[in-house]
This record gives structure tokens, C-alpha cells and sequence, in this order.
């Protein structure tokens, strides 16, 4: 796959490499500034709460 | 078929990539957000302090309520805590669980917060001594609560919710506050909590949250 990409970028070893270096940039940015937000809310590393469910307390009595 | 094997190679090191920058982004990128929902919430918090009181303030879910900070941390160390306890609350900062007492009051203020990810708030809770500050701003007075004890429970003992904590039922006598997290660092299987007494309700200077509050003191 990368070696495809690489045969078809056009000029020399130097203009591939730039060009190699800004699809890396690109496809970096895309995932952080757009996929990972996205994905973050749904997945969750750190619970603070107590109870695992993140609701009111459980305690009903007074 | 070595074409294909390759391919797949490759997919596997890019996934790779993809999943260490992903927990890269969860460590340091999540902060990001939660600064700017902190300068929004800081702003409205404020805001709402200068205008006239209203009748019955009840603050709303995923509102700010009150400023937390703890000189332990740092002179820069302040966060807006939110009420409420679901994850989009806690995205934003520290938050209130609703139904537990209100800053200062009497009764159980317990709030909780992210250990890592999202600005970390609580990140070093460890280090919190007995007797360390923890200062709680409110519109009209400042809270300030000493550290008195800290205790590594499961995530689901809510008892240290309790407005006596770990006993259910029985009436608060003290004015208490209890910061939850998780422990250990980067993993969900217990809690940390510290506990914390109140010692002193302060006038809040009107000027700026950052102001220090000289006059009356009032001691509890």
C-alpha cells in the first residue's frame, strides 16, 4: 500500500518526500481535529464518580 | 499472496499509529476542550455574581456553581465546578453531584472529577496533606475546607456521598466536603476520595475571583 503510494507521487525523491510528509500532516490533523472529538465522548478511560453509573446518589434516605 | 500479507502488515502498523495517537489525543487533546468550556463557564459564573440576586437561585445542570481551588495546587490552579455528575458534565470540569449538600452548607458538598484526561482537575489529589485548603468561592462567601482524611474505597461505595459518610441515614451534624476520583492514575478500578472539614466562611471580595477577602471573619 505505502509502496503504491509512493510509486505514484510524481518528481523527484525530494518532491515525493514533501509531499509524502504533508499526506502524514493531513491525515494526522484530520483524526485529531476531527475524528477524535468525535470518538472521545464515546469512549471513557477515567471514572470518578462513585456508584460506576454517573447519576444522583443513591441515597433515597434522609 | 505476498501482496495481500504486506497489506495487511501495513494496516496493522497504521492501526497501531493510529490508536497511539489516539491516547495521546485522550491524554493532552481532551484539555483542549475542557479549557475552553472553563473560560465559557468562568465567564457566565462570573456574570451572573455581578447581576442582582435572583429570588430562588437554583443552579441549573451543567451550569457552574462555584469556583474550586486549592492553594496546594498552585496560585493558578482554579476550576468551575458544574453541577452535575454525567460525563458531559464532567467534560467540562469538576462537577457537584446533584442532591448532595451545597457549598457551605451543612451536610455532605461532594464533587468528583477526572484523574487524567480533561485538564485533569483532580489530577494530584494524592499529594493533598491534612489540613491543606481547599477554597470554594460562592457568590457571596468563600468556603474554605481543611483536608481531614483520604481513603481508597470501590467505585461503588456511594456511601462516602452520604451527608455523614459511610453512615447512611444518620443525620449531618458537620459541614463536610468529599472529592472523588479515579485510582489508580489511568484506571477505573477504585476511587479515591479526601474528605475535608469546614473551617472558615469568608465574605467573598466582590472584585474578581482571584481577590483575597480580608475583612470580618467569621470562624466555624
Amino acid at each position: 500500500m505505502y509502496a503504491w503510494i509512493w510509486r505514484s507521487l510524481p518528481g523527484t525523491w525530494q518532491a515525493r518526500l514533501a509531499i509524502a510528509a504533508g499526506l502524514v500532516a493531513a491525515a494526522c490533523a484530520l483524526l485529531w481535529y476531527v475524528i477524535f472529538p468525535w470518538l472521545e465522548p464515546k469512549v471513557q478511560f477515567d471514572h470518578g464518580v462513585v456508584n460506576g453509573t454517573p447519576t444522583a446518589p443513591a441515597t433515597t434516605h434522609r | 499472496m505476498r501482496t495481500v500479507i504486506r497489506g495487511l502488515g501495513e494496516l496493522c502498523i497504521t492501526a497501531g499509529l493510529v490508536l497511539l495517537l489516539f491516547v495521546t489525543y485522550e491524554l493532552w487533546g481532551t484539555g483542549r476542550y475542557t479549557r475552553q468550556q472553563q473560560d465559557q463557564l468562568n465567564k457566565e459564573l462570573v456574570k451572573s455574581w455581578a447581576a442582582p440576586r435572583v429570588t430562588t437561585e437554583k443552579v441549573k445542570l451543567g451550569a457552574g456553581l462555584a469556583l474550586i481551588r486549592i492553594p496546594r495546587f498552585g496560585a493558578k490552579y482554579h476550576f468551575v465546578i458544574i453541577e452535575g455528575v454525567e460525563l458531559a458534565d464532567l467534560r467540562k470540569g469538576p462537577g457537584h453531584y446533584p442532591g448532595s449538600a451545597l457549598p457551605g452548607a451543612l451536610g455532605n458538598f461532594v464533587v468528583s472529577g477526572h484523574r487524567t484526561t480533561y485538564s485533569a482537575p483532580f489530577n494530584r489529589l494524592g499529594e493533598l496533606k491534612m489540613g491543606d485548603r481547599i477554597l470554594i468561592d460562592t457568590r457571596d462567601r468563600q468556603y474554605v475546607y481543611k483536608v481531614t482524611d483520604r481513603k481508597i474505597v470501590k467505585p461503588t461505595a456511594v456511601d462516602v456521598t452520604d451527608p455523614v459518610p459511610f453512615h447512611p441515614g444518620r443525620t449531618a451534624t458537620k459541614h463536610l466536603i468529599t472529592l472523588t476520583t479515579c485510582h489508580p492514575e489511568y484506571s477505573a478500578a477504585q476511587r479515591m476520595i479526601v474528605f475535608g472539614e469546614l473551617s472558615e466562611s469568608i465574605p467573598r471580595a466582590a472584585a474578581g475571583a482571584g481577590a483575597k477577602p480580608a475583612a470580618d471573619r467569621v470562624s466555624h
